[in-house]
């Protein structure tokens, strides 16, 4: 079975007055979570955009389960589900009116599904959408675009505002929809918490441009914290990999990317204690990310 | 197989590692007897909502110390030939590295190390 790819974009390039989208690659495998983080501003949603054929790109190339868009998107829209922050539902109408609306269109809606959803959500399709809290309107249109069971879910921004219970919910729905092989979800958070824990791939956007794209394990597992002690108050080895360095005294702590078992060698040998290594979250991890990235920009600038 | 796996926020081991330590400790209390079936990694990223790729982190390891056995097409399963003392084993030694690198730090002799060991073996 040789599946195409979920998402596959190349050089991926669109130009706005004040905002540039760089250069833009970002592709994974069906059947996977790919999340996207990165400061406000940063692109995310205009990614999201052109995956969902709504932006045509200035250069590159978007493909979604093998459809090329925008060209294709009227067939591809079959297959997927989006959900962004903006989304209008008719406020007179009711949950139910909106079920019927979406299952007149889509011949794949599922009644089973969408019942289980409406238990599990806890929602009255009787109500009318303008009584609905922000929470049930989140609910309600995750129902709208799960029961149709699309191949590829497109999620932007799904758990901004929700309190914790809910967006607990929201998060365990995202999981259960995998018990397809084949589906996929591409998805936006300012939350590191919910990227960090269902996502398979982390895809790091800052400034129009992606900064690291790779498998979760591994883009975690790149960085560590080392904590040292500087007795002599010797300079540090000069490295690249190394995106941070805090000194208090005589205790230093350096946080570095592409870590490998042999890097803390490099410490003793310049006269350095190694008192601790620790991994980092990926909230921690945004942290510097973004501290460097930036730090990268502005030099980019002055030369 | 419902797993009943609870995470802790405030575990600062990656969830891959606490994963690994929750199926340990399901083997360790015998409820998961050898050649138990595991759930396969996407059924077990389902039910805990934890990514597919750090539930194969987990099982990858656990096959690479033993723990269980994976084959691909017929799944995973507890080791039939898993020596539970010696995994426990694993583990103190494991402490006991980290309490020397933390004694040599605090420049505790060797002795004393001894001595303090003694008295928490009591």
């Amino acid at each position: 079975m040789d599946l195409p790819p979920a998402i596959q974009c190349e050089g991926i390039t669109k130009r706005y007055p004040h905002f540039q989208l760089r250069n833009v690659d970002l592709s994974f495998e069906q059947g996977a979570v790919m999340g996207l983080v990165g400061p406000n501003g940063a692109g995310k949603s205009t990614i999201l955009r052109m995956v969902m054929g709504l932006l045509g790109p200035d250069a590159g190339s978007v493909k979604v389960l093998g459809y090329s868009m925008p060209e294709e998107q009227i067939a591809a829209k079959r297959d997927i589900g989006f959900i962004a922050e903006d989304m209008r539902l008719y406020e007179s109408e009711t949950i139910a009116f909106h079920m019927d609306f979406i299952k007149s269109i889509f011949d794949t809606w599922d009644d089973g599904y969408a019942d289980t959803l409406l238990r599990r959500f806890d929602l009255n399709k009787k109500q009318k959408v303008k009584g609905l809290s922000h929470g049930q309107r989140v609910k309600a249109t995750l129902l709208l675009a799960l029961a149709r069971r699309p191949n590829l879910l497109v999620f932007d921004e799904p758990t901004t505002g929700l309190d914790p219970a809910v967006r607990r919910e929201v998060l365990d729905e995202m999981m259960n929809a995998l018990e397809d092989e084949t589906r996929s979800i591409l998805f936006s958070s300012h939350n590191t918490l919910d990227v960090e824990q269902i996502s398979d791939y982390i895809t790091f956007i800052y400034g129009g441009r992606v900064i690291e794209s790779r498998n979760k394990e591994d883009f975690i597992d790149g960085w560590r914290r080392l904590r040292l002690t500087n007795m002599d108050e010797k300079p540090l080895p000069n490295l690249p990999n190394i995106k941070e360095v805090q000194r208090s005294g005589r205790l230093c702590t350096v946080t570095v990317n592409d870590y490998e078992e042999s890097f803390p060698r490099l410490f003793p040998a310049a006269g350095l204690v190694v008192n601790a290594i620790e991994p980092l979250t990926l909230e921690e991890i945004f942290l510097v990310a973004v501290k460097s990235a930036k730090a990268n920009a502005s030099m980019e600038l002055a030369q | 197989m419902e797993s009943g796996f609870v995470f802790s926020q405030t575990d600062k081991n990656p969830m891959y590692q606490q994963i690994m330590e929750q199926i340990k400790q399901r083997i360790a209390v015998g409820d998961w007897p050898p050649n138990t079936p595991l759930p396969s990694v996407r059924e077990m990223a389902i039910e805990i909502k934890v990514s597919v790729i750090t539930v194969k982190r987990a099982y990858l390891e656990l096959g690479r110390e033993g723990v269980i056995v994976t084959q691909q097409g017929k799944g995973s399963w507890v080791n039939d030939t898993l020596d539970l003392k010696m995994l426990q084993r694993d583990e103190l030694i494991q402490h006991l590295v980290q309490a020397g690198k933390l004694a040599k730090f605090l420049a505790i002799p060797e002795e004393k190390m001894l001595q303090m060991l003694k008295q928490y073996m009591e």
